[in-house]
């Protein structure tokens, strides 16, 4: 069994958002840096937990970034994972992304590849569709469970007002989100151990730019909440229905 | 040149997500001045000409019953051969679940430029430019499109229905369907209420309600409205709710009309679901929970108190 854990680097979830040079850079003065909490909580967890299972499992993972996602990778390292890729580029849009695991991928021949829901500050929730189209591999998107027996994985993955289950072979692109897995912190010996796994850095294929952030925009602050007393919340359905016309 | 626009439907019924995607893809087509039709894989109980209200002029049909089960690779390569047919230059998308599965795949097989999670019609003046959100709803990126096939997932709730007179001319699509590989074994409903991803008006509950049983007021505010139930993390967590009830950053991301808080105090990750609802109402006995910060109305108060009234002044206003 071979997996592949995509993995990504986002601002802490509490960052404060904020943009300078005429809105096209997001200012990253005092932002943390971690693990996409997808990424990390969801698919990462759910390959060590398979690896655990079956010890003859290999978990390789791979960011694409620049020389600065290295502390995040550690730091999946430190968690469970085998050996890593970084391809050295800061990714032009999504499909730049896919493209670059996909070239991995095909070198390596992964049976499962695992990415997290979305990233948590572009939302696009995109990778994992790209690379299965781009390596023509079924894709469940958004997955709350995945069990393996032999050659088959057998999903829930979350669709308008419900779940379901579904069943299908190996190899397969998986987006994974909360369900799949508990959340983990690495332990001291994970932590060393991670110091020595390869982490190998490989230089990107070509890509022509598809999409392109031209800049960014805060929205509009809010006008202030507009209190009713707790002893009058008909005062709140009237305002409600007459001013807010929302019942 | 024409937009075409995917149509998402489950158990026969078409979905609202796909009216609002069919109205921003028949706004987009008539500001460049060109056609706009839908894609329908698979079959529904509604008569397709009557989508002309929205604004297409055509509907796209491969009808296969298999298609009414959702598989993005199939699904994909059905559309990739509809845009190629019917020489599409633009494909949208509701970003709703099946558009997450499926738009990315679509667009990576044509090569196309994605703007996932759109909030509004792009702006044509400088090339091809697409506002989005991002930051989980902290923020919004203006996405430029580079390429000659575009593809452009719309927000649920981000673009308003619009109807008019019109029938579409319904057209048989002949493209052999690739066999599924992904076999769907069970499905687990929600029966009977909104789905909180559609749902315009959501009454959400957190940990200040102490307990499971506590849920019924929430549920009787939520069925008078017609809204949708959610919760916070730290009550699906406790498995108070269910999860898919969760919203916020590690949960669904809505953006309702009016989104009705009521013992949650308003945690960064918790608004970064909800933050793009268009009415937030926070009812909290703490007048310092960051939540009213974000809020457009609220009650400093005990929602065993409040809640129980509000229902009462609702029961008033839908008798009057
Ligand atoms: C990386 C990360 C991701 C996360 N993702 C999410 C997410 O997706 N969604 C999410 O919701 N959380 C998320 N959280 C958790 C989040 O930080 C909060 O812990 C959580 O939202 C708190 O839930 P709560 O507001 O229900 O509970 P509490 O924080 O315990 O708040 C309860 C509120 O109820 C009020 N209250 C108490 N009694 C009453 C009463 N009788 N009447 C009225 N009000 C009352 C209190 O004043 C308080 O404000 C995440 C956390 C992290 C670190
Ligand atoms: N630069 C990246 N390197 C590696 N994986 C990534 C990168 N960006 C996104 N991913 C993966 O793709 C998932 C979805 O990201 P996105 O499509 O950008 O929302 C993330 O949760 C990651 O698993």
């Amino acid at each position: 069994m071979k997996i592949l854990v995509c993995i990504s680097k986002t601002p802490d979830t509490t960052a404060k958002i904020a943009f300078t040079d005429n809105n096209t850079k997001f200012v990253q003065e005092g932002v943390q840096w971690i693990i996409n909490p997808y990424d990390e909580w969801y698919a990462l967890v759910r390959a060590i937990e398979i690896k655990e299972k079956d010890p003859s499992a290999v978990i390789h993972l791979v960011t694409v970034g620049g020389a600065d996602t290295e502390p995040i990778i550690r730091k999946a390292l430190a968690l469970g994972g085998d050996e890593a890729f970084r391809v050295n580029k800061d990714p032009q849009d999504s499909f730049d992304v896919a493209a670059q695991i996909a070239a991995i991928a095909s070198q390596n021949g992964y049976d499962l590849i695992l990415t997290g829901k979305e990233t948590i500050d572009y939302n696009n929730s995109s990778t994992g569709g790209m690379v299965a189209a781009i390596l023509d591999l079924p894709y469940i998107s958004l997955a709350t469970k995945l069990d393996l027996a032999g050659n088959t994985a057998t999903l829930n993955r979350e669709i308008e007002g419900g779940e379901e289950t579904v069943e299908v072979n190996l190899p397969i692109v998986v987006s994974c989100q909360k369900g799949m897995a508990e959340a983990r912190i690495p332990n001291m010996r994970g932590i060393m151990a991670a110091r020595t796994k390869p982490l190998k850095v490989v230089e990107p294929v070509a890509n022509e730019v598809k999409a392109e952030v031209v800049r960014y925009e805060l929205p509009p602050a809010k006008a202030g909440v507009k209190l009713v007393s707790a002893d009058h919340p008909e005062e709140l359905v009237r305002l409600l229905h007459e001013e807010a016309k929302m019942i | 040149m024409s937009v075409l626009i995917f149509i998402d439907h489950s158990d026969g019924t078409i979905k609202k997500n796909s009216f609002e995607a069919l109205s921003y893809g028949a706004a987009l087509a008539s500001k460049m001045g060109v056609e706009a039709a839908g894609l329908l894989l698979g079959t529904v109980n509604t008569d397709l000409a009557s989508l002309g209200q929205y604004g297409v002029t055509k509907i796209y049909q491969v009808n296969n019953e298999s298609l009414n089960q959702l598989d993005a690779q199939v699904y994909s390569k059905l559309i990739t051969d509809a845009v190629n047919q019917t020489g599409a230059k633009l494909l949208v998308f509701s970003n709703n679940l099946t558009g997450k599965s499926t738009a990315p795949m679509a667009a990576a097989k044509l090569k196309a430029g994605l703007v996932s999670g759109a909030v509004a019609l792009p702006d044509l003046s400088e090339g091809f430019v697409v506002k989005k959100n991002v930051f989980s709803g902290k923020a919004f990126a203006y996405v430029s499109l580079k390429t000659d096939v575009k593809v452009i997932a719309i927000n649920p709730n981000a673009y308003t229905i619009q109807t008019g007179e019109g029938k579409a001319e319904v057209l048989q699509l002949d493209i052999a369907v690739p066999e599924r590989k992904v076999k769907v074994t069970a499905t687990h409903k929600v029966a009977g209420k909104v789905p909180l991803g559609e749902a315009e008006l959501v009454v959400s509950g957190g940990r200040g309600l102490k307990g499971p049983e506590n849920w019924g007021m929430i549920e009787e505010l939520a069925d008078l409205l017609g809204a949708a139930t959610a919760c916070s993390r730290a009550v699906a967590d406790v498995h108070w709710r269910p999860h898919h009830e969760h919203v916020g950053q590690t949960g669904l991301a809505i953006a309702p009309n009016l989104y009705i808080a009521i013992g949650i105090s308003g945690a960064i990750q918790h608004l970064a679901g909800v933050n793009r609802s268009k009415v937030i109402v926070v009812i909290n006995k703490d007048p310092e929970a960051p939540f009213f910060k974000a809020a457009d109305y609220g009650i400093v108060g005990d929602a065993f108190e409040v809640v129980p009234k509000m229902i009462e002044a609702v029961k008033k206003l839908k008798a009057s």
